[in-house]
């Protein structure tokens, strides 16, 4: 094998193993920033000794018995100048677990390691920045130049960024630990919200980018299912692997030939990705099976799941939809929402309806720079035959759109209302 | 992006119609699943029954002919399928090293994308969602 074949095979070593070794170490030394540092002295062998020896057979248990030795050194030099207790306690709990004891073990405890650490990621001691990029990188297993491309910025940036986060998780002494009774759903809504928010960043770089933009949504996904696994019993976390999945299956409908922005309703539904709605709907099913309350996550996938049943736009269940955006308006209520319930209302009753709700938006002082609710306005305008007051919502929207294709199709909207088709 | 790992089962051209893993087999090869559900890499997944309660549709001059499985020339068959989306080759190979295989063959093969084809393909393709769409409805 060539060293470059073998480098390559490393990467890919390391992309699957570097999660769990973290976290399985992570359980050992408590410290983020050791429990990275013995990794990685771990890799670097790896980098050392495969290319001559091949790859191992185990090669996960390979690196964590190499991290271990690395470890017992580290402990060995502290202790000899200052012998902590702890720290000799430590090198213990390391000497009675065996290498093939150590890998069964950390097998049964893995989930909870992975979990563990997503909430050590995703601690709100962190900036949502710092969240992010820690969670990439630990539990993605994604390089700092990987992170760096996805969200356009330098690579020194995000390399400053992982650097402060362990400290600031080192000295505010955060426990590797799963939060428990009433933090647990603030904790967990933080965690949810980083991999949603990696998954828009990749969503909303459409064609002609660094193709590590979108990547960013299977890197969302793949953090999503994982975490499915390690938390199976909480319906949220279902709930966001069923957005993802079934927003992920459009991505090849939802952007045209150059590279327009193709509005839901006006997409090409057999270029859905069927295999991504299967899953999204299964995901969320399971969610549905805990019984529990809906949350934000799974009203959102409920809704996305009534278009991805409907086999044309016309099919769509838009009434199911008007309630789903009621529950959703009550539990996380938002100018937002409240203007996707009013494109709902139109479709399921009329304009008029939808119109209603919309007028009462316009004064709302987060939504002034939005323009989606002129664009909205301006298309329920039209639908009721009113044109003059249509345009000039659609070049409102067009003027604060900042995607260039967006504009120039707001502008043809506007210009088709100076002169509509049969008025 | 998507791969395919295929299973290749040493000798089951020649399995009897019928045929199913032992228990021993499945609970190995569980674990395995579990492992790519878990590492968030798993799609979907199928096993095939042998060729022998299959057929094959030969193609000679354009002209459709059936023979009824087991093959005689076939040499290696399919027993199954993952399709994984990873982010390289490699580490699906990677994941293809992982699989408990005892006497088998697990093929490693890129799953083609619409954007891997120059224009003109895409324009002449242009139906082949739809078609994918279309017969996983009616499935």
């Amino acid at each position: 094998m060539q060293a470059t074949d073998t480098h390559g095979a490393i990467d890919a070593v390391w992309r699957i193993e570097s999660p769990r070794l973290i976290a399985g170490l992570m359980r050992i030394v408590r410290d983020l920033g050791v429990a990275e540092d013995l990794a990685q002295d771990a890799l670097v062998a790896a980098l050392e000794q495969w290319p001559q020896s091949g790859i191992p057979d185990n090669p996960g248990a390979w690196l964590m018995a190499t991290a271990k030795h690395r470890a017992i050194d580290r402990f060995r030099r502290s202790t000899r100048l200052e012998r902590k207790l702890d720290e000799v306690g430590r090198e213990l709990a390391f000497k009675e677990m065996a290498v093939p004891d150590l890998v069964s073990a950390l097998d049964d405890q893995v989930g909870d390691d992975l979990l563990r650490l997503v909430f050590v990621s995703c601690h709100p001691v962190l900036s949502k920045e710092a969240q992010v990029a820690l969670t990439l990188r630990l539990l993605g297993g994604l390089t700092t130049g990987e992170i760096a491309r996805g969200f356009l910025v330098p690579e020194r940036t995000i390399a400053q960024r992982i650097v402060r986060a362990k400290r600031t998780l080192s000295e505010a002494h955060i426990p590797f630990e799963v939060p428990r009774g009433a933090e647990l759903s603030g904790r967990l809504t933080s965690v949810l919200e980083v991999i949603y928010l990696i998954f828009n960043e990749g969503y909303s770089a459409t064609s002609g980018d660094d193709w590590l933009r979108p990547a960013l949504c299977e890197d969302a996904l793949r953090l999503g299912r994982i975490l499915a696994e390690c938390a199976p019993r909480e319906p949220e976390v279902h709930g966001l692997v069923a957005l993802m999945e079934i927003q992920a299956s459009r991505s090849r409908a939802r952007v045209g030939p150059t590279g327009e922005p193709i509005l839901l309703l006006e997409q090409n539904r057999g270029q859905w990705d069927q295999l991504l709605i299967h899953r999204g709907l299964t995901a969320l099913e399971r969610a549905e099976k805990l019984g529990a309350a809906f949350g934000p996550y799974v009203l959102q996938a409920a809704i996305a799941a009534c278009h991805a049943r409907a086999l044309t736009a016309e099919d769509t269940e838009w009434t199911r939809i008007v309630a789903l955006y009621d529950a959703l308006a009550q539990i996380t209520p938002s100018p937002i929402v409240e203007l996707n319930r009013a494109v709902a209302l139109a479709m399921a009753f009329g304009p008029q309806a939808g119109l209603e709700v919309v007028d009462s938006l316009t004064s709302e002082p987060s939504l002034k720079a939005y323009h989606l609710l002129p664009s909205v306005r301006g298309e329920l305008l039209s639908r009721l035959g009113r044109f003059d007051e249509a345009r000039v919502e659609f070049e409102n929207a067009a003027a604060l759109t900042g995607n260039g294709r967006e504009r120039t199709m707001l502008l043809e909207r506007a210009r088709v209302c100076t002169n509509p088709p049969s008025a | 992006m998507r791969f395919m790992m295929l299973m290749i089962p040493k000798g089951y051209e020649k399995a009897e119609a019928g045929t199913v893993p032992s228990a021993e087999a499945v609970k190995a090869m569980m674990k395995y699943n579990e492992s790519l559900q878990k590492a968030g890499v798993l799609l979907a997944l199928d096993g095939l029954h042998p060729p022998a309660a299959g057929a094959r549709v030969t193609f000679a001059g354009g002209k459709a002919k059936v023979t009824d499985g087991p093959f005689a020339e076939a040499k290696e068959v399919l027993g199954g399928y993952w399709m994984i989306q990873v982010k390289s080759r490699e580490e699906a190979i990677e994941w293809a090293k992982r699989c408990p295989g005892d006497d088998c063959i697990v093929e490693v093969r890129q799953v083609q994308e619409m954007s891997d084809f120059p224009a003109d393909v895409q324009e002449a393709a242009a139906g082949f969602t739809e078609l994918q769409s279309g017969q996983r409805n009616k499935g």
